[in-house]
């Protein structure tokens, strides 16, 4: 379908008519294709709970046996979709949902800015020069391997138990993809096209934003989108180590009290966060990427 | 005028490539560099436009000895080796960086309709055919107005048709200014129809084994006795350049590949 949006202007004129109406369609339709399947998840679900709750009327014996065993007839472990969404209405209106929501965004959008910082221009210096690679990239790659969490105590008596320690561990998180990314793509930028920028005789500065820039965007973007999504990940193990607030506090809580609707609940705003984010750096920078010639883009990755 | 005097490279991994290569080239001059693969005719041309440099001997352009890349000399690669980031027209415009927007999109606009373009102003590299980004390399080259043009197999990896259709094109563009062309190439006919002199190299080390004048009044005639005689007696220089050491096939073959770098 990418072909009809690909074609240059004269041409695109003559194919419009008879098919820019199925090409709009088409379009518009593939969100929504995305959201099929949850949506029918969520239905089945919701169906499942309602069968279970009419008592086992009409139903094979072995089904409902099934049904039992796995918690659905009652939709106390299990709860369904509709009460998921009565739970995070009431957490809204109480104003206590965008208190949690706003305490993990901030976490994440402060863990996420620093480690990005630091990863792009730790990447940036070992991907450019040799000696600091030779100098830094070993400890680093040292570094990346303990796993993160093994930092949180060490944080914790550091950094107290409040936000610093979280920020830091979600930048921890967020910083060895993005230091990886980019230093990934420094080296493996095309020799020849840098030949084109030594003939035009770039200087160092001039060859770095017009050449090497533009030419690890793509790759620099796949990292933001891999590091955000360890800061999603990070964040609620951030919250778990004790916090009075935020989404991975609501967790907790439901855990705790025996609340399962609201650690359902908690998870889904967190898979809706985390897409919208994610959804947010593909929208920021595809126009800087429109240029690309490749596979993803004929699929319909516009 | 380009010297080139007794100019030799030997890699860092041993090969020698080229040996005691000497050359003057006058400004305007068409001259077509030939030979067997590995005889160091890209190795000569990346020293002359100063991106490597040479084990002995110099470069010199009217007096100015080449060591980087420079301001006077251009190059055109085999691949057109466009900046897929930017469009046609920022492409051409790339060299131009000094220069006020506006007498900047005046020269790329002027280069756009000379190698017949214009449509393709905004396009994407992507969206061009092997022979129009192609073009896009040669008017990027020629824009900056070097006095050396220095072509590496520009047309080889294009369709027969496309070739002779773009050497043609090439041609008329030189006259405009009539700079330097040092074209090196692999195609007969293709140096004859366009080179003032064809250089043949041969191989192992490289080195100048024949000169042949081409005295033949432009346009040419690609099918013309005398044009064939040429063409003959290049194919000739080139065999006997190639007999003289019947090559083994695997120093051959690594000889060839250095020569790709």
């Amino acid at each position: 379908m990418a072909m009809t949006v690909e074609l240059p202007a004269l041409e695109r004129t003559d194919a419009m008519t008879p098919r820019a109406s199925s090409a709009r369609l088409r379009r518009y339709a593939r969100p929504a294709l995305g959201l099929l399947l949850p949506v029918g998840l969520a239905a089945l679900w919701e169906l499942l709970v309602w069968l279970g709750t009419t008592g086992p009327h009409g139903i094979p014996q072995p089904i409902w046996d099934w049904l039992k065993w796995v918690g659905l007839p009652n939709g106390r472990l299990v709860p369904p979709p509709t009460r998921i969404f009565a739970t995070i209405m009431e957490l809204a209106s109480s104003g206590e949902l965008s208190r949690h929501i706003s305490a993990t965004l901030t976490r994440v959008a402060a863990g996420f800015g620093l480690g990005v910082i630091a990863g792009t221009i730790l990447g940036a210096v070992s991907g450019y020069w040799g000696l600091a690679r030779q100098l830094l990239d070993p400890t680093v790659q040292a570094l990346r391997a303990i796993p993160s969490i093994a930092w949180v105590p060490l944080f914790i008596l550091w950094l107290g138990i409040f936000e610093t320690s979280k920020i830091a561990l979600i930048a921890v998180g967020v910083f060895f993809p993005v230091y990886l990314g980019v230093m990934g793509a420094i080296l493996s930028v095309d020799r020849k096209i840098v030949e084109v920028g030594r003939t035009f005789r770039l200087s160092g500065p001039a060859m770095i934003r017009r050449i090497l820039l533009p030419a690890v965007l793509p790759a620099y973007v796949v990292a933001l989108r891999v590091g955000l999504g360890l800061g999603w990940m990070f964040v609620v193990a951030a919250e778990f180590m004790g916090a009075s607030e935020g989404l991975g506090y609501l967790l907790i809580d439901g855990q705790q009290l025996g609340k399962p609707a609201q650690i359902v609940a908690a998870i889904v705003i967190f898979a809706i966060l985390g897409k919208t984010t994610d959804w947010l750096i593909e929208i920021a920078t595809a126009p800087l990427l429109r240029w690309q010639d490749a596979f993803g883009r004929q699929s319909g990755a516009n | 005028m380009l010297a080139l005097e007794r100019v030799g490279k030997t890699y860092p991994n041993g090969v020698h490539a080229l040996e005691r290569f000497s050359a003057d080239i006058r400004l305007g001059e068409i001259v077509a560099i030939i030979g067997g693969s590995g005889c160091g005719k890209s190795t000569l041309l990346r020293a002359i436009a100063g991106l490597d440099r040479a084990t002995t001997g110099t470069v010199t352009l009217d007096h100015t000895a080449i060591t980087a890349p420079h301001a006077k000399i251009g190059i055109i690669f085999q691949e057109p080796r466009l900046l897929p980031w930017l469009s046609v027209a920022d492409n051409i415009g790339f060299g131009l960086s000094e220069l006020p927007a506006n007498v900047r999109r005046e020269k790329v606009a002027r280069a756009l309709a000379r190698v017949g373009l214009t449509d393709k102003a905004n396009a994407w590299p992507r969206e061009l055919s092997g022979g129009q980004a192609q073009r896009v390399a040669i008017a990027r080259a020629l824009v900056p107005q070097p006095e050396v043009l220095l072509l590496d197999e520009p047309f080889s990896a294009l369709d027969a048709f496309t070739r002779r259709d773009l050497q043609d094109h090439l041609l008329d563009l030189w006259n405009d200014t009539r700079p330097t062309l040092i074209l090196v190439t692999h195609d007969v006919d293709e140096a004859v129809v366009l080179a003032d002199r064809v250089l043949v190299m041969r191989p192992r080390p490289g080195r100048l084994f024949e000169e042949i004048k081409i005295n033949l009044a432009r346009p040419r005639d690609r099918n013309s006795p005398l044009f064939d005689n040429f063409k003959r007696r290049v194919l000739t220089a080139l065999d006997r350049s190639l007999d003289r050491n019947v090559p083994d096939a695997d120093a051959k073959s690594t000889a060839g590949e250095a020569m790709w770098w």
